[in-house]
């Protein structure tokens, strides 16, 4: 149980916002980490610094024991990583794409075939290979990239809302693809899906306003919430921690409803 | 060095996936065969030279290089996948490199594509074919400087369009450096320096001599530093402007 990412006293200010508020936090292998938050409240952006896309303003990132601000080549081949939207190159197809990936990832020849076909199955999308990026559906984009952060069997996995857009077929798949590949990896997830946390995470963190609020297992979360909320118990605690309206209604019947 | 290879490849490979490639190519052949031989009387002067070929080169690349590199940093930051790129084991050189030599070899692609035009003026008559290889070589020279100009002008937004504009606007004051109304504008009020140094800048300057078959080492190197000039400028902007 080795820690993947260790983040401290993180912090990411766009000239007076402060997107990111000094956060601290590590990942173990083994763990499956579900990053949770309201809209704009730091996810992505914390996100980005990990995977030294943007430069923190303040604090320190190690990944594999890289630090990602001075040996950041490093730190970036430990991590596959999965954006915000999927993006990847529309005129190209998944096929020449993933021969791409798996160049700037160094591997050639029978080496590179064999990773493009292994991630190929995994993730489904032996029927698209050949067709242009830009005419895939939403689902099939998100897979080429999952295909795409998954291709140099990464010891950290960060993605980005990887079930948003998805039919329940579709995220159940990847439930189960990233369950299966959490016990050897160090995943961060983010979701505003509290049921996905349960259902494939081993511990869970809220950000509000750039600060860590939450910091437990799934159950914890679940815990905190109430006796009296039935329903949605988790989607009340995530209310409680990142709004002040919960809080101020006793009442609690407008959220979670009571038995 | 593998790196910068695959970058460039897939750059280019993505020229060719739409009809961009094919159009620029056509037009570019098409538009230095009329100039030369409409427009630069190529029949008419009776010389076995290439100098009414070369002497519009400037005036081609001016719209042309900027249609080419317009795209290079605009559309990864459209599209998203300036975050993928980013996020790569790659370094931030790499990545402008790659993109900067893709266009390049495009550009060596459509000078290369004129080679009837040189195969003409040797069955007609018996000219100094070192100058024209000098030419040949001035001209990819002069279409780096340009190039790199539009690289950087194209890590400013994420439209393509206004990326376009601009880069033709940058361009074409380095080609009118040197040409008497706009070094009059200077002459009134700036040191005599200082208009001469503007005018110094000048690509049209710099390649006239080139397009005549005179290499001076002070024309590659001004190629050069403009080249290497834009792609740090290209870097600068990039870092800055890549979260937006």
């Amino acid at each position: 149980m080795t820690s993947m990412i260790e983040i401290r006293g993180l912090a990411k200010h766009f000239g007076p916002l402060k997107a990111v508020d000094g956060v601290d936090f590590e990942v173990r292998q083994g763990e499956v980490l579900g990053f949770l938050g309201p809209n704009g409240a730091g996810k992505s952006t914390t996100m980005k610094m990990v995977t030294g896309f943007l430069a923190p303003s303040a604090g320190t990132i190690r990944v594999c024991g890289h630090d990602v601000s001075t040996e950041p080549i490093a730190a970036k081949e430990c991590i596959g990583y999965l954006p915000e939207g999927a993006p990847a190159y529309p005129d190209m197809t998944p096929l020449s794409f993933l021969h791409f990936i798996g160049e700037i990832r160094g591997f050639f020849g029978a080496e590179k075939t064999r990773r493009i076909e292994e991630v190929v199955r995994k993730v489904h999308i032996e029927s698209v290979l050949h067709q242009p990026i830009d005419t895939l559906s939403k689902g099939y984009k998100r897979r080429v990239g999952l295909a795409q952060a998954l291709l140099h069997d990464p010891a950290v996995l960060i993605m980005d809302e990887p079930t948003d857009g998805l039919d329940p077929n579709q995220k159940h798949e990847v439930r189960a693809l990233i369950k299966n590949m959490g016990r050897d990896k160090a995943i961060v997830l983010s979701t505003h899906i509290l049921e996905e946390v349960e259902a494939v995470c081993t511990r869970a963190i809220i950000i509000n306003r750039g600060r860590l609020v939450f910091d437990g297992t799934p159950a914890e979360l679940d815990g905190k919430a109430p006796r009296e909320v039935v329903r949605n118990r988790m989607d009340w605690v995530f209310r409680s921690l990142t709004t002040s309206e919960v809080t101020e209604k006793p009442g609690l019947a407008a959220v979670g409803g009571v038995a | 060095m593998k790196n910068l290879w695959s970058l460039s490849k897939r750059e280019l490979a993505s020229y060719f996936a739409t009809p961009v490639a094919y159009v620029f190519i056509v037009i570019f052949l098409l538009l230095a065969g009329f100039l030369t031989f409409q427009v630069g009387g190529f029949y008419q002067r009776e010389q076995a030279d290439l100098v009414p070929f070369f002497t519009w080169h400037p005036w081609l690349y001016l719209f042309l290089v900027p249609a080419v590199t317009m795209r290079l940093w605009a559309e990864e930051r459209k599209t998203g996948t300036i975050e993928l790129l980013m996020t790569l084991p790659i370094t931030l050189p790499q990545a402008i490199l790659g993109k900067f030599l893709a266009a390049w070899l495009f550009a060596l692609v459509a000078l290369v594509l004129t080679f009837p035009i040189w195969i003409t003026v040797n069955a007609l008559g018996d000219p100094d074919n070192g100058a024209i290889a000098a030419g040949y070589f001035g001209s990819f020279l002069m279409a780096g400087g340009f190039l790199a100009i539009g690289s950087a002008t194209s890590a400013i937004t994420r439209n393509q369009v206004i990326a376009f504009v601009l880069s033709v606007v940058i361009c074409f004051a380095f080609l009118l450096a040197s040409f008497p109304g706009f070094t009059e504008f200077f002459e009134g009020w700036a040191p005599e320096v200082i208009s001469e140094a503007i005018g110094s800048f000048s690509f049209s300057t710099h390649f006239d001599a080139i397009s005549k078959g005179v290499l001076d080492l002070r024309d590659l190197v001004f190629f050069g530093s403009v080249i290497a000039f834009f792609l740090f400028l290209n870097a600068l902007i990039l870092e800055a402007k890549k979260a937006e």
